[in-house]
This record gives structure tokens, C-alpha cells and sequence, in this order.
């Protein structure tokens, strides 16, 4: 599950990073955003969408993506 | 009346949170395994980093079977009282609206602030002063709500530590009694420590409790 | 034994053909793997202190406070009430070097495990930190950031608050920070405990995190090679640190040891289970079977080698009675703390590793303990200083006005707000003192709660200050280190404590090298005499050497924390001057002079020449009157003064205070000379400061010294706070 900061939320780790970047010398750099990855094995993948309303991921704050691996 | 302060593995200011309420009640530590809130008359959930912050600040304590207590408790109209990690519970648990963002500046910051308690009409903050100074230390407490929400406290202006919107540092729920603030009033009821004006939270929750339930 | 193309394992692994014939001669064979690698830690600068032991034998050690002396994990002194107060320092600086955050993170959490292993409850953490030129050095602006963010992360998470502590910044630091952490702790006398193993057929559980590769080879090859540029490479061996298991960890360890549980408790830092169980059965004079395969592994395949050398954080190591064990095992699992019994002690006096029951190892217990040689140093002054000055930043004919602007935005004598803000100073709510407010923390013994000090009865506590200034020491080791003392106590003075004891932790290049062999050599001598001077044992301490660089070494930097007691913490001196009308008095025979002097450093000059002479039973009478006068509330404030000389002391004390002084210099005296640990500033109604210097007077908006300077105080202020924020913005 990929969790990212909701469009529109104040991201200063994204930010911060976005400032690091042309310091190190990668210009045309926009829109970064910090978010965090969950890895799991799943029985039965029809949770996942609950884990990350309920646990996972702040909806109020954070949108998250599900990305399954045979 | 009788406090009860949660312990999650990892609270760090529940022992403050106990002895600063035992200044004006009594008050005893309740274990997040224990669902018994031993018919305590209000609920501390305090400061720390329950379950090491990891996901999330707050989001695994919600599920504590105490946490399941407290819920049923502020239902029932019971008085709940969340600190910095608590504020975080409460609000992960949907007894708050909004929740908790990391700070503007993305750093832990400790420092005394200054309040303005803009609603005196809560159980919580009746018997406050205009103004209260009491620290804030998290990384975590840059509040955020997408709908308007019933502000109690507010950093002064140029006091806000961490660019919480429109400077909110405590909030309550519809209902008015269940309370979160980032602000520390446990570290603030002792003048050796350099403020008393904490204090004066605790004294309001003891104020409602004995108008609500007389004493027998 | 395997061995590379280019040189045989044991030198891979530090151990020299001397030591290495000594363990084949001591074993009567040779080692196999498991034991090789279990030598050759403990056998290791950083296990067996074999540069500096012979040294550290010259420093007193005992005390009619002390309670515990060196040798366990932290040493104890009484504070009263039959209570003790368990402390020590200890070094982290080459992990640091290679990843600031995790290595400053688990310094803290090292230091933390010492004291509650001893049975304390940590009620405080400081810390000593040095980098290079935070103005011009990137590198030592990511150090200092990540550092402090590392530190805060540890202390703030497991809700021990971090009081106290000092950074200097200095050229030689810049590929060798310094990463010293200190942490205090609270303990009834009965509390104490011992690592001393005991009792044959008792059961050894070890209990906290996983056992993982953290770390493998650390304690041998981050502790005793110089840094290269090849750093990169040592990045695998890097701990990770985690409060929240170390939280539970304490809650757990202090349960079990109020439950009366254990017979003894070891924390796992430095060369993990080899050290910690070795240390164990030595001190007990027992020896131990372990079996690796009962260790929990968070990686599946690891070696028995492996496991024995891993410095996975967050583990303990207890011995317990085997009809107790299954308490014990209970209280872990109540705070969710794994634990497994891994082995027994025995009577054999030698250390046995199994793996599932087969037999991978045995050495004699004293094998490994006690028979690391211990080499004599061959110490040699050296012609003129190792060290070069910076580039000059002041006129040397600058005028006062420019030159006291100049000192107190340096970043040497800067506010370190937009350090210390980022720590918790205030949970477990006894810290009266907080940081910028008194030249110690202060920390009440009992909490603060309601009935505390109910009637006016005094609530005693006790004052903790670190100190260090390497530019002095490098000038004079012997005279440097022992005015390091003198201004720890001075510290404590200002607040009305009187010392207990000191921990020291000592900074050096490395030894092998004549000069820095005479630095570290004279120091401890200055540091002994300090000791002796002041009637102040040290209680335990920590040596990190061979902190060199292609540069050259540090500065050699001795750091001193110390621990005093103050009757009633109501009382505790603050810095910042009160009162206006309160007349302002200099304390103490103060005899300032130019070398080493921050005033130097701003000039350009490198650290050399002589530091003033010191009159010990003047200090002694200084340090009794400004105590005595703070007990006795004669005193509205009192300062020491340090770097920079009298006239940033002065200026500390406006702007602590938010009020301006009129100052009348006695004549001759250098306003910007130092002489650490002499003299105080005090101020304070007349008739308090009786036979004392009075020198001026608290009031207006200036700082004005007659024939000197008069600058507004607002502006000294503002340069004071952003002198050190500017440079990390």
C-alpha cells in the first residue's frame, strides 16, 4: 500500500525535500511529496482497502493505493 | 471525583498527567489492556508516544481495549481529557474531529506559549483566565480539519509553534465534553516550574464533576 | 584458523601477533571462530581500555558520598533520604561520525540502559557535542542537525527529559565529531544492583529486541580505527535505535528488579552478549554456558559468531534464580518485552557457547576479561602546539563595543535555544531549572506533586552540569583538564549545590602517538589534582581515543559531568539578574588572561601559550561564598565566568534577566580574559554582599561599562539568540 498526503495538505517533508534537490544540483524538480509504503502478505485482498481506511491510512489526511503482487 | 490516566506502552506523561490531577482529585493509572475504567469520573488520555508513534501518531493506541471503554464512556457523556499524544488518540479514534499533522518545520519543539482560551464555556476551560502560558513540546501537532470545528484554545498570535490552522491548539467535540489540546497543562501547576496556569484545566473538570454528580 | 590473501583474521579483527600469541599460549591452542571473535572484542580498545587503563588508576575514586565507584555500569552516590543518584558519560563519536542520527540516537539509549541496569530510574540526560565550523563547514551543519535530532528523538520518545549539555565548534572536529551523552538516574539504596553474576545453576534470560547484524564488528572496528574517506563502507555496522522498545525495556527491568526478581542485570551495549555475559561471570567470579541457538533472531541464518559480537540495542541480560523465572518471564510479557533464558552460570570460570546443544566455544572467563595487556604509553611534550589558528574574525584593535558584539554571537557563546528546543527539558516533572535559566539543571529529588515541600519544608534536589573546552585543554592538558573541573563545580555553585562526584568522559587522538599519549597523560593528572582540589571522586567515565583524522587530532577534550546536591530547590541560583537597584559584585580571585580565551579564537590565534595559575584555596572560598549566598536568597543571581570573560558573563546575566547593568571594571582588568571556574558574577541587595567586589549595579536598557561601551540591551540579545540559529537556518 502506497500512502501519500492528501492533494491540498501541507506537506513540509515533501517540501523540504523539494528544496533539497536543486541544492544538489536536480533542477525542474515539482510537486514531491513524502509519503510511506506498507508491505504485506495477504490471504485475502478484498481487506486491504478496510486495513488502510482503518489503520493504514488517516483518510482524512492521506489517500493510499493499493498495489498487488502475485 | 476520581481521575483516571491511561497507560499505553510507550506514555511518557502519564505520571505528570497523575499528579498534576491529584492536585485537585484523586487519580489513578488505568492499563490499556484493561477494558475496566474503575468508575472513574473523567478520562486523561496523556502525552507520549503510545506505541512508539510508529505509523502513525496515535493510530495503534486507538485500538487498545481501553481506548473501546473511553469511547463508550464520552458516549455516554463521560469527561474526556486528551494531551499532545492524546489529542492524536482522540482524534484517530473519531472522538475529535481533524487530526494531527507533522510541524511546519518538521522538528520536535519544546517551548512555553501563550493561550487564548476563546470559549470559557466548556467543561474543561470554565474556570480559566483569559490567557494561559504552558508548554508545548511535539513534532507531531499541526492540527488540520476540512470543516469548522468548536475551538477552545489558540496559540496567541506569534506563539503558534508548529503552523496549526488558524493557530487552534485545543478543540472540542460536538457534544463539549471531550477535549484535546497539544499545550501540556500538566506541566504547568507547580510555580517552581515556572507556571500554574495549567492547573486551572484541571480545576474546571473537578468544577463540572461535583455540579454533575452530587456528592453522595 | 582461515585467513585472507593479504594478513591473518585476528589482525583484520585489531588483535596485534603480540596479543594474538598471547591468547594461543593462554588458550594452549588456537582460537577457533566463535572465540576469535570474541577475543578480539574483548580484547579491543573500547572493551579492554588497554591505552589508558594504567592512566585512569591515578584518578581518585572513593568519597564519603560515593556508593558505587568505576567498574560497574554506572557508578551511585547518596543524596539523602536513602536515596542515590546513579550517573555516567559516555563517548558515541565514531558511529556519529558515519550516520549522526541513529549514532546519537543509541548513544542516548546506551547511556540510558547503564543506569537502569544499576537499578535506576533515568530521571535526566545531557549531553557534551562537538563539530567543526558550523559557519563554514556543511558537513558539520548536517552533523550538528542530525545529531540533535537523534538525541531528541531518543530522550523525548521515552519521556526522560534532556536538561542540560554544551557544544563547541572547532576546526579539529570537523571529521571527528564528538557525541558524548550523559544521563542521570534515581534510585532507593536497596535498588542498587550489581552485574556481577551469581549463583551456579542459576538461569541467564536475556530479554528486549531481537538479536540482529547491527553493529557486528562495531565495538573492534569503529571504535579503534581512524575514519578514512572510505566511511562508506563501515555504513552496514550501524545500529538503529528504538525508544519505545527501550521504554518498555525500563518499565520492565525496573519492575523486575522492585519485584525482586533478579540476582543480577547487565545491559547489552558495546560487543553485546560476548561483553555483557563475559563482565557478568567475571565480576562474579563464575563462569556461564549460553547457547546461541535460544538467542531470538530477527534474521534467520546468522552465525554463532555472529550472534555473540551482534549490537542489536534495546537488550538486557539478567541472572535469576530458576524457581523465579517464570515471574520473570511474566513480567516481560506484560510489557510485551521478549524474553528467552539462553543459558546458567556455573562454577567452572569458563565462558561455554553451544549452538543447539553442540559445543562452538569455551574460554577461560579471565582469558578474556583480564588478560588484554595493558600498554605503557610513551608520553612526550611537544615542541610547539599540534594545532592551527582560523581565520581571524575580530580586529585585534577592535573596539570593546565590537568586540563583546563580536563574542556573544559566535557560536561558541550564542544562545543554543535552537538546540535545546528541541528536547523535552520538563516530563517526569521535577526540572526546576530549565536550560538558559541557571548555569546547572535542577531537578527536585521528589516530585513535584501537591504535598511537596507542604509548610515551607524544603524540597531538596540536586544540580548536574557537563563541561568541556578542549581549545583550553590544548593549551595545557594538565591545567586545562583540571579548570574543566573547577568550572563544573563553579556551575553547580551558582545553583547553591555542592558536588557529589563527576563522571568524565576522555576525548583523544591516539595514543600510540607520543604528544597526544602526553596530552591524555597530563590531563588526568589535571583532572586527579581537580579532584583532590575540590574533594569531588569520580564515579565512573568512559575514554574514547584514536579520534584522528588525516588532519591531525581533536583537541584533546575531557568532559566532565557532574552531580551536586542543593538542600531546597526553591532556592536554586539563576542566571539572569532580578532586580533592578540590586548592586552587581565580582566573586572570587579572578585572574583573566588572552591564550585559549574565545577572544583568541575570534582573533585567529591557535590554541597555545600558558593559562592563568590558579590558587585553589581561593577558588574553594569563591565556590563556599557563592553557594552559601545563593542558599541564603543573599543573592538574586549568580553567573560563573567562562568563555569570553566577565564582560559576556555580564551580559549573559541582562539578557537572562531582561534588564540592563552599569558596570564599573575594577582597573587593569582584561574585560575579555578567561580564567574557567575562579570567579562568579552575583548581584543582590548591599547588605548581601557583604566583603565582595561590587562592581555595578542591575537597571536601565544598556549595558553600560564606564570608559568601555554602552550598548542597548535589545541589541546584545538579538545578536545572543541568532548568533547560533542563523548559522543552522
Amino acid at each position: 500500500m502506497l500512502i501519500r498526503p492528501k492533494a491540498g495538505i501541507l506537506d513540509p517533508q515533501g517540501q523540504a525535500v523539494q528544496r533539497a534537490l536543486p541544492a544538489l544540483g536536480f533542477d525542474g524538480v515539482a510537486n514531491v511529496h513524502v509519503g510511506r509504503l506498507v508491505e504485506l502478505d495477504v490471504e485475502d485482498p478484498e481487506q486491504l482497502p478496510a486495513m488502510c481506511e482503518r489503520l493504514l491510512a488517516n483518510p482524512l489526511i492521506e489517500d493510499y493505493e493499493i498495489i498487488e503482487q502475485a | 471525583m476520581k481521575f483516571g490516566v491511561i497507560r499505553f506502552p510507550g506514555t511518557c506523561d502519564d505520571v505528570d498527567a497523575q499528579l498534576a490531577a491529584a492536585r485537585v482529585g484523586e487519580a489513578e493509572l488505568l492499563w490499556h489492556r484493561d477494558r475496566d475504567l474503575k468508575g472513574v469520573d473523567a478520562v486523561i488520555v496523556p502525552g507520549g508516544f503510545s506505541y512508539g508513534d510508529y505509523l502513525r501518531a496515535g493510530a495503534i493506541a486507538r485500538f487498545a481495549p481501553v481506548m473501546e471503554s473511553v469511547v463508550e464512556f464520552a458516549r455516554e457523556g463521560g469527561l474526556v481529557l486528551g494531551i499532545c499524544n492524546g489529542f492524536q488518540i482522540l482524534c484517530e479514534s473519531g472522538l475529535l474531529p481533524g487530526a494531527l499533522l507533522v510541524n511546519n518545520h518538521l522538528k520536535f519543539v519544546f517551548r512555553q506559549v501563550q493561550l487564548d482560551v476563546v470559549d470559557h464555556n466548556t467543561p474543561f476551560t470554565r474556570t480559566c483566565p483569559p490567557t494561559l502560558s504552558i508548554p508545548v513540546k511535539h513534532t507531531t501537532g499541526r492540527y488540520y480539519a476540512p470543516e469548522p470545528v468548536q475551538v477552545v484554545l489558540r496559540y496567541a498570535p506569534g506563539h503558534n509553534p508548529n503552523g496549526s490552522q488558524d493557530d487552534i491548539a485545543g478543540v472540542v467535540n460536538n457534544a463539549g465534553n471531550v477535549f484535546g489540546l497539544m499545550p501540556h497543562p500538566e506541566h504547568a501547576v507547580d510555580a517552581l516550574t515556572g507556571s500554574t496556569d495549567g492547573l486551572a484545566i484541571f480545576e474546571s473538570i473537578r468544577a463540572a464533576v461535583s455540579e454533575r454528580i452530587p456528592v453522595a | 584458523m582461515s585467513s585472507t590473501d593479504a594478513q591473518p583474521r585476528y589482525r583484520e579483527l585489531g588483535l596485534t601477533d603480540h596479543e594474538y600469541e598471547l591468547i594461543v599460549t593462554g588458550l594452549g591452542r588456537e582460537p577457533g571462530d566463535v572465540e576469535l571473535a570474541m577475543l578480539s572484542l574483548m580484547w579491543s580498545e573500547h572493551c579492554a581500555y588497554k591505552h589508558s587503563k594504567k592512566l585512569l588508576s591515578r584518578l581518585p575514586t572513593t568519597g564519603r558520598h560515593v556508593l558505587v565507584g568505576p567498574g560497574e555500569n554506572a557508578g551511585a552516590v547518596d543524596v539523602g533520604d536513602g536515596m542515590a543518584i546513579a550517573f555516567k558519560v559516555e563517548s558515541h563519536n565514531h558511529p556519529s561520525a558515519v550516520e549522526p542520527f541513529q549514532g546519537a540516537a543509541t548513544g542516548v539509549g546506551g547511556i540510558l540502559r547503564d543506569i537502569f541496569a544499576v537499578g535506576a530510574r533515568p530521571i535526566a540526560v545531557l549531553d557534551s557535542l562537538r563539530f567543526g565550523e558550523v559557519a563554514t563547514s556543511q558537513r558539520s551543519r548536517y552533523l550538528l542537525e542530525h545529531a540533535v535530532a537523534g538525541i531528541g528523538h531518543y530522550g523525548n520518545s521515552i519521556g526522560v527529559p534532556t536538561i542540560g549539555g554544551e557544544i563547541y565548534f572547532e576546526p579539529s572536529y570537523e571529521q571527528n565529531c564528538l557525541i558524548n551523552a550523559m544521563a542521570v538516574g534515581l534510585a532507593p539504596h536497596a535498588r542498587l544492583t550489581s552485574a556481577a553474576a551469581a549463583g551456579p545453576g542459576n538461569l541467564l534470560i536475556l530479554f528486549g529486541a531481537l538479536t540482529g547484524r547491527d553493529g557486528i564488528g562495531g565495538a573492534s572496528v569503529l571504535a579503534s580505527a581512524e575514519l578514512t574517506d572510505a566511511d562508506d563502507s563501515k555504513r552496514p555496522t550501524v545500529q538503529i535505535g528504538d525508544p519505545f522498545a527501550e521504554k518498555k525495556l525500563l518499565e520492565c527491568s525496573l519492575e523486575l528488579l522492585d519485584a525482586g526478581l533478579l540476582a543480577s542485570l547487565q545491559d547489552l551495549g558495546a560487543a553485546g552478549l560476548t561483553s555483557s555475559a563475559s563482565e557478568m561471570a567475571s565480576k562474579g567470579d563464575v563462569g556461564l554456558d549460553l547457547d546461541v541457538g535460544k538467542v531470538p533472531l530477527r534474521e534467520a541464518d546468522m552465525e554463532p559468531f555472529e550472534i555473540m559480537v551482534s549490537e542489536s540495542q534495546e537488550r538486557m541480560l539478567c541472572v535469576v534464580e530458576p524457581h523465579l523465572a517464570d515471574q520473570v518471564l511474566a513480567v516481560c510479557e506484560k510489557w510485551e518485552v521478549t524474553a528467552t533464558v539462553i543459558g546458567k552460570v556455573t562454577d567452572t570460570h569458563s565462558f561455554r557457547v553451544f549452538k543447539n546443544g553442540e559445543l562452538v566455544g569455551e574460554l577461560p572467563v579471565p582469558l578474556l576479561v583480564d588478560d588484554c595487556p595493558l600498554y605503557d604509553l610513551e608520553p612526550e611534550a611537544p615542541a610547539t602546539t599540534l594545532y592551527v589558528g582560523g581565520e581571524q574574525q575580530v580586529a585585534t584593535d577592535a573596539d570593546p563595543a565590537t568586540t563583546l558584539r563580536a563574542l556573544l554571537q559566535s557560536a561558541n557563546i550564542a544562545s543554543r535555544r535552537v538546540v535545546f528546543e528541541q528536547y523535552d527539558p520538563v516530563v517526569q516533572s521535577r526540572t526546576v531549572c530549565r536550560p538558559e535559566q541557571a548555569d546547572a539543571a535542577v531537578l527536585a529529588l521528589p516530585v513535584l506533586a501537591a504535598g511537596t515541600g507542604a509548610g515551607g519544608a524544603p524540597i531538596p534536589g540536586i544540580a548536574v552540569s557537563i563541561d568541556g573546552n578542549g581549545r583550553r585543554v590544548a593549551v595545557d592538558p594538565r591545567a586545562g583538564a583540571a579548570e574543566v573541573v573547577y568550572e563544573c563545580a563553579a556551575n553547580l555553585a551558582c545553583t547553591g549545590a555542592e558536588p557529589l562526584g563527576l563522571t568524565n568522559c576522555l576525548n583523544f587522538g591516539n595514543p600510540e602517538k607520543p604528544h597526544v599519549a602526553w596530552q591524555l597523560s597530563e590531563a588526568i593528572d589535571g583532572l586527579a589534582q581537580a579532584c583532590r582540589d575540590l574533594d569531588v571522586p569520580v564515579v565512573g567515565g568512559n575514554v574514547s581515543l584514536y579520534n584522528e583524522s588525516p588532519d591531525g587530532p581533536i583537541l584533546p577534550t575531557p568532559v566532565i559531568g557532574m552531580v551536586g546536591r542543593l538542600p531546597d530547590v526553591r532556592r536554586a541560583g539563576r542566571i539572569g539578574f532580578a532586580n533592578p537597584g540590586d548592586r552587581i559584585a565580582l566573586v572570587g580571585s579572578f585572574n583573566p588572561s588572552r591564550d585559549g580565551s574565545e577572544l583568541a579564537k575570534l582573533h585567529g590565534s591557535a590554541p597555545a601559550g600558558a593559562l592563568p595559575d590558579k590558587d585553589v584555596s581561593a577558588i574553594r572560598a569563591a565556590h563556599d561564598r557563592v553557594r552559601q549566598g545563593v542558599r541564603d536568597r543573599e543573592f538574586s543571581s549568580a553567573h560563573d565566568i567562562a568563555e569570553g570573560g566577565i564582560l559576556v558573563a555580564i551580559a549573559e546575566c541582562c539578557i537572562a534577566g531582561g534588564v540592563g547593568a552599569i558596570i564599573n571594571l575594577p582597573a587593569g582588568l582584561d574585560p575579555f580574559g578567561e580564567d574557567l571556574g575562579t570567579a562568579f558574577i552575583v548581584s543582590g541587595p548591599t547588605e548581601g554582599l557583604d566583603g565582595l567586589t561590587i562592581i555595578g549595579a542591575v537597571g536601565g536598557r544598556e549595558l553600560n561599562v564606564q570608559g568601555l561601551l554602552n550598548v542597548p540591551l535589545s541589541e546584545l540579545a538579538d545578536l545572543h539568540a541568532a548568533g547560533l540559529s542563523t548559522l543552522l537556518s
